[in-house]
């Protein structure tokens, strides 16, 4: 999640005042050192901290452990985070549930299953209580994301026009895809691996362009002879530049075939080797495409020059 | 007899300034349909700038080109390709697209004919090699047929869109004396066979 700005939980609750509004929850989060039970090694995931009653998350595993997490230092580990923190499944299973967090001693009683992020490489979930003892110097008063719940058939829009009106300027209201948008914008725009994601598609973009400009300079280059004796035919220039986009087209397909194959079989290794979820979306396979489309086609507008220097007069 | 090309005190040089090379001065020739011109000379002398200048695959910009109707002095080059569409070309090496068969090869000078069907296109072609000896080559790429059988299809390829005018430009030079032979006697009996103006 996106490094969000603590605000009073009084802001919170202002809210229920009105009758769309069925409840609110807050949630805490802070990122804090775990220690592996087999190692000792710490390495840091992301603490949620959330009132047991409410029902914050639509995880499953976690709403069927709320009584449990009202116990004193109890947490539920998220068994998608990296191996780094153990096998704690069967930890958990051999009664090795002890270990720290943020050099707090907590005990793990169960397992639910979310996903690392930029943001962590695991995550823990809490009571807000137990928050507050894991991390001393915060409290309750102040929290990172709160969650408003509406009444069936509340209107989204118009309760979030509202509560912007009523809530503190410095508070972003957001509805649950808004939200989605919003993070992806984050680490896409904002953040530092997305600018190296950017800056990589961009070199990549240029890269190909030099190689796909490359090979039909050099195709054109061979066939000098040939295109200049269909000039003096009576071929036309545009037929040729016809034939010279009808390559890059074909270079563009033919290369994305086996380009969409290979990124696959890569995501499906990133996702083993990293533990995030990276969906080959078709949206994002059209977006390549059209990419490498854009790339061959300027690459054909630079390479198409070199026709001119098939002169037919040579060919006598 | 109509003039199919008239030619008006064309001049030509290479380069510019100090470093301009004179090579064509005041040519003036006027050819009717079916006639045969064979040009000689010594090297440099400016046949073959005179024959890419009537060809339209030089521009000129001194005296009068008029090919088959149509001015190429200050032409647009739109211009020059519509009459090139109209002249076959046979050139001293055969220049047959290596990838191509030689149906291929002679299919592709019928490609910009819209009023042929892909089928007519084939039937054309084959007439044509036929004509030239080479029905059983059709289906061989250039490298696979000798210096003459290369040059038979190129013949082949100039004249089987009926061009109302054949530029070669020595087609006999890269041949041995067999082949040159062969070559000559086609393009004889090919001219005899129809009225097309030939200048070698």
């Amino acid at each position: 999640m996106w490094r969000p700005i603590q605000f009073k939980r009084s802001e919170l609750m202002q809210p229920l005042d009105n009758p769309a509004v069925a409840d609110v929850f807050p949630l805490y989060l802070g990122l804090a050192p775990f220690k592996n039970i087999e190692t000792q090694v710490k390495r840091t995931l992301m603490v949620y901290g959330v009132n047991p009653d409410s029902s914050s998350f639509r995880i499953e595993a976690i709403n069927n452990n709320r009584e449990q997490l009202e116990l004193k230092d109890t947490v539920l580990f998220d068994e998608y985070s990296r191996p780094e923190f153990g096998p704690i499944g069967k930890l958990i299973a051999a009664n090795q549930n002890l270990t720290g967090i943020n050099d707090y001693k907590v005990s793990i009683i169960g397992l639910f299953r979310m996903g690392v992020s930029f943001a962590a490489d695991g995550n823990v979930v809490t009571s807000d209580l137990n928050f507050m003892r894991i991390f001393p110097k915060r409290n309750l008063d102040n929290i990172d994301v709160g969650i408003i719940k509406l009444n069936p058939r509340s209107s989204q829009s118009h309760v979030k026009g509202e509560l912007e009106k009523l809530l503190n300027e410095s508070i972003n209201i957001f509805t649950y895809q808004e939200l989605l948008r919003f993070e992806r914008n984050y680490w896409a725009n904002m953040a530092p691996i997305g600018f190296i994601f950017g800056f990589g598609t961009i070199m990549g973009w240029v890269v190909g362009l030099v190689i796909v400009y490359q090979i039909l300079f050099t195709d054109i280059t061979n066939h000098r002879n040939e295109f200049a004796t269909l000039k003096a035919m009576g071929y036309s220039h545009d037929y040729f530049i016809r034939v010279v986009f009808a390559s890059a087209l074909l270079l563009a397909i033919f290369g994305f075939i086996p380009g969409l194959i290979l990124s696959l079989s890569l995501y499906h290794l990133a996702e083993t080797q990293i533990f995030m979820p990276m969906p080959m979306t078709a949206a994002k396979a059209i977006t390549v495409l059209m990419l490498i489309l854009s790339m061959c086609f300027i690459a054909e507008l630079i390479a198409i020059r070199k026709l001119k220097d098939a002169n037919p007069a040579d060919m006598f | 007899m109509q003039t199919v090309i008239d030619v008006q005190n064309l001049s030509y040089s290479f380069g510019s300034g100090t470093l301009m090379q004179p090579v064509l001065k005041e040519i003036t020739i006027s050819i009717q349909q079916g006639e045969i011109v064979l040009i000689t000379g010594p090297s440099g002398s400016g046949k073959t700038t005179f024959l890419t200048i009537i060809g339209g695959l030089r521009q000129a910009f001194t005296g009068s080109v008029v090919v088959l109707g149509q001015q190429f002095i200050q032409s647009s080059e739109q211009t020059r390709v519509k009459v090139r569409q109209q002249i076959g070309f046979i050139f001293q090496q055969h220049n047959l697209l290596k990838s191509l068969t030689a149906l291929e090869n002679v299919s592709m000078a019928l490609e910009m004919n819209n009023q042929l069907s892909e089928q007519q296109r084939q039937e054309r072609a084959i007439a044509m090699l036929a004509a030239v000896g080479l029905s059983d080559r059709i289906h061989y790429r250039p490298e696979q047929l000798s210096g003459g059988q290369r040059q038979r299809v190129s013949i082949s390829r100039a004249l089987v869109g009926q061009p109302k005018i054949i530029l070669a430009d020595e087609p006999t030079a890269s041949l041995d004396k067999q082949s040159s032979y062969e070559a000559v006697s086609i393009l004889k009996k090919l001219a005899k066979e129809s009225r097309t103006t030939r200048y070698y």
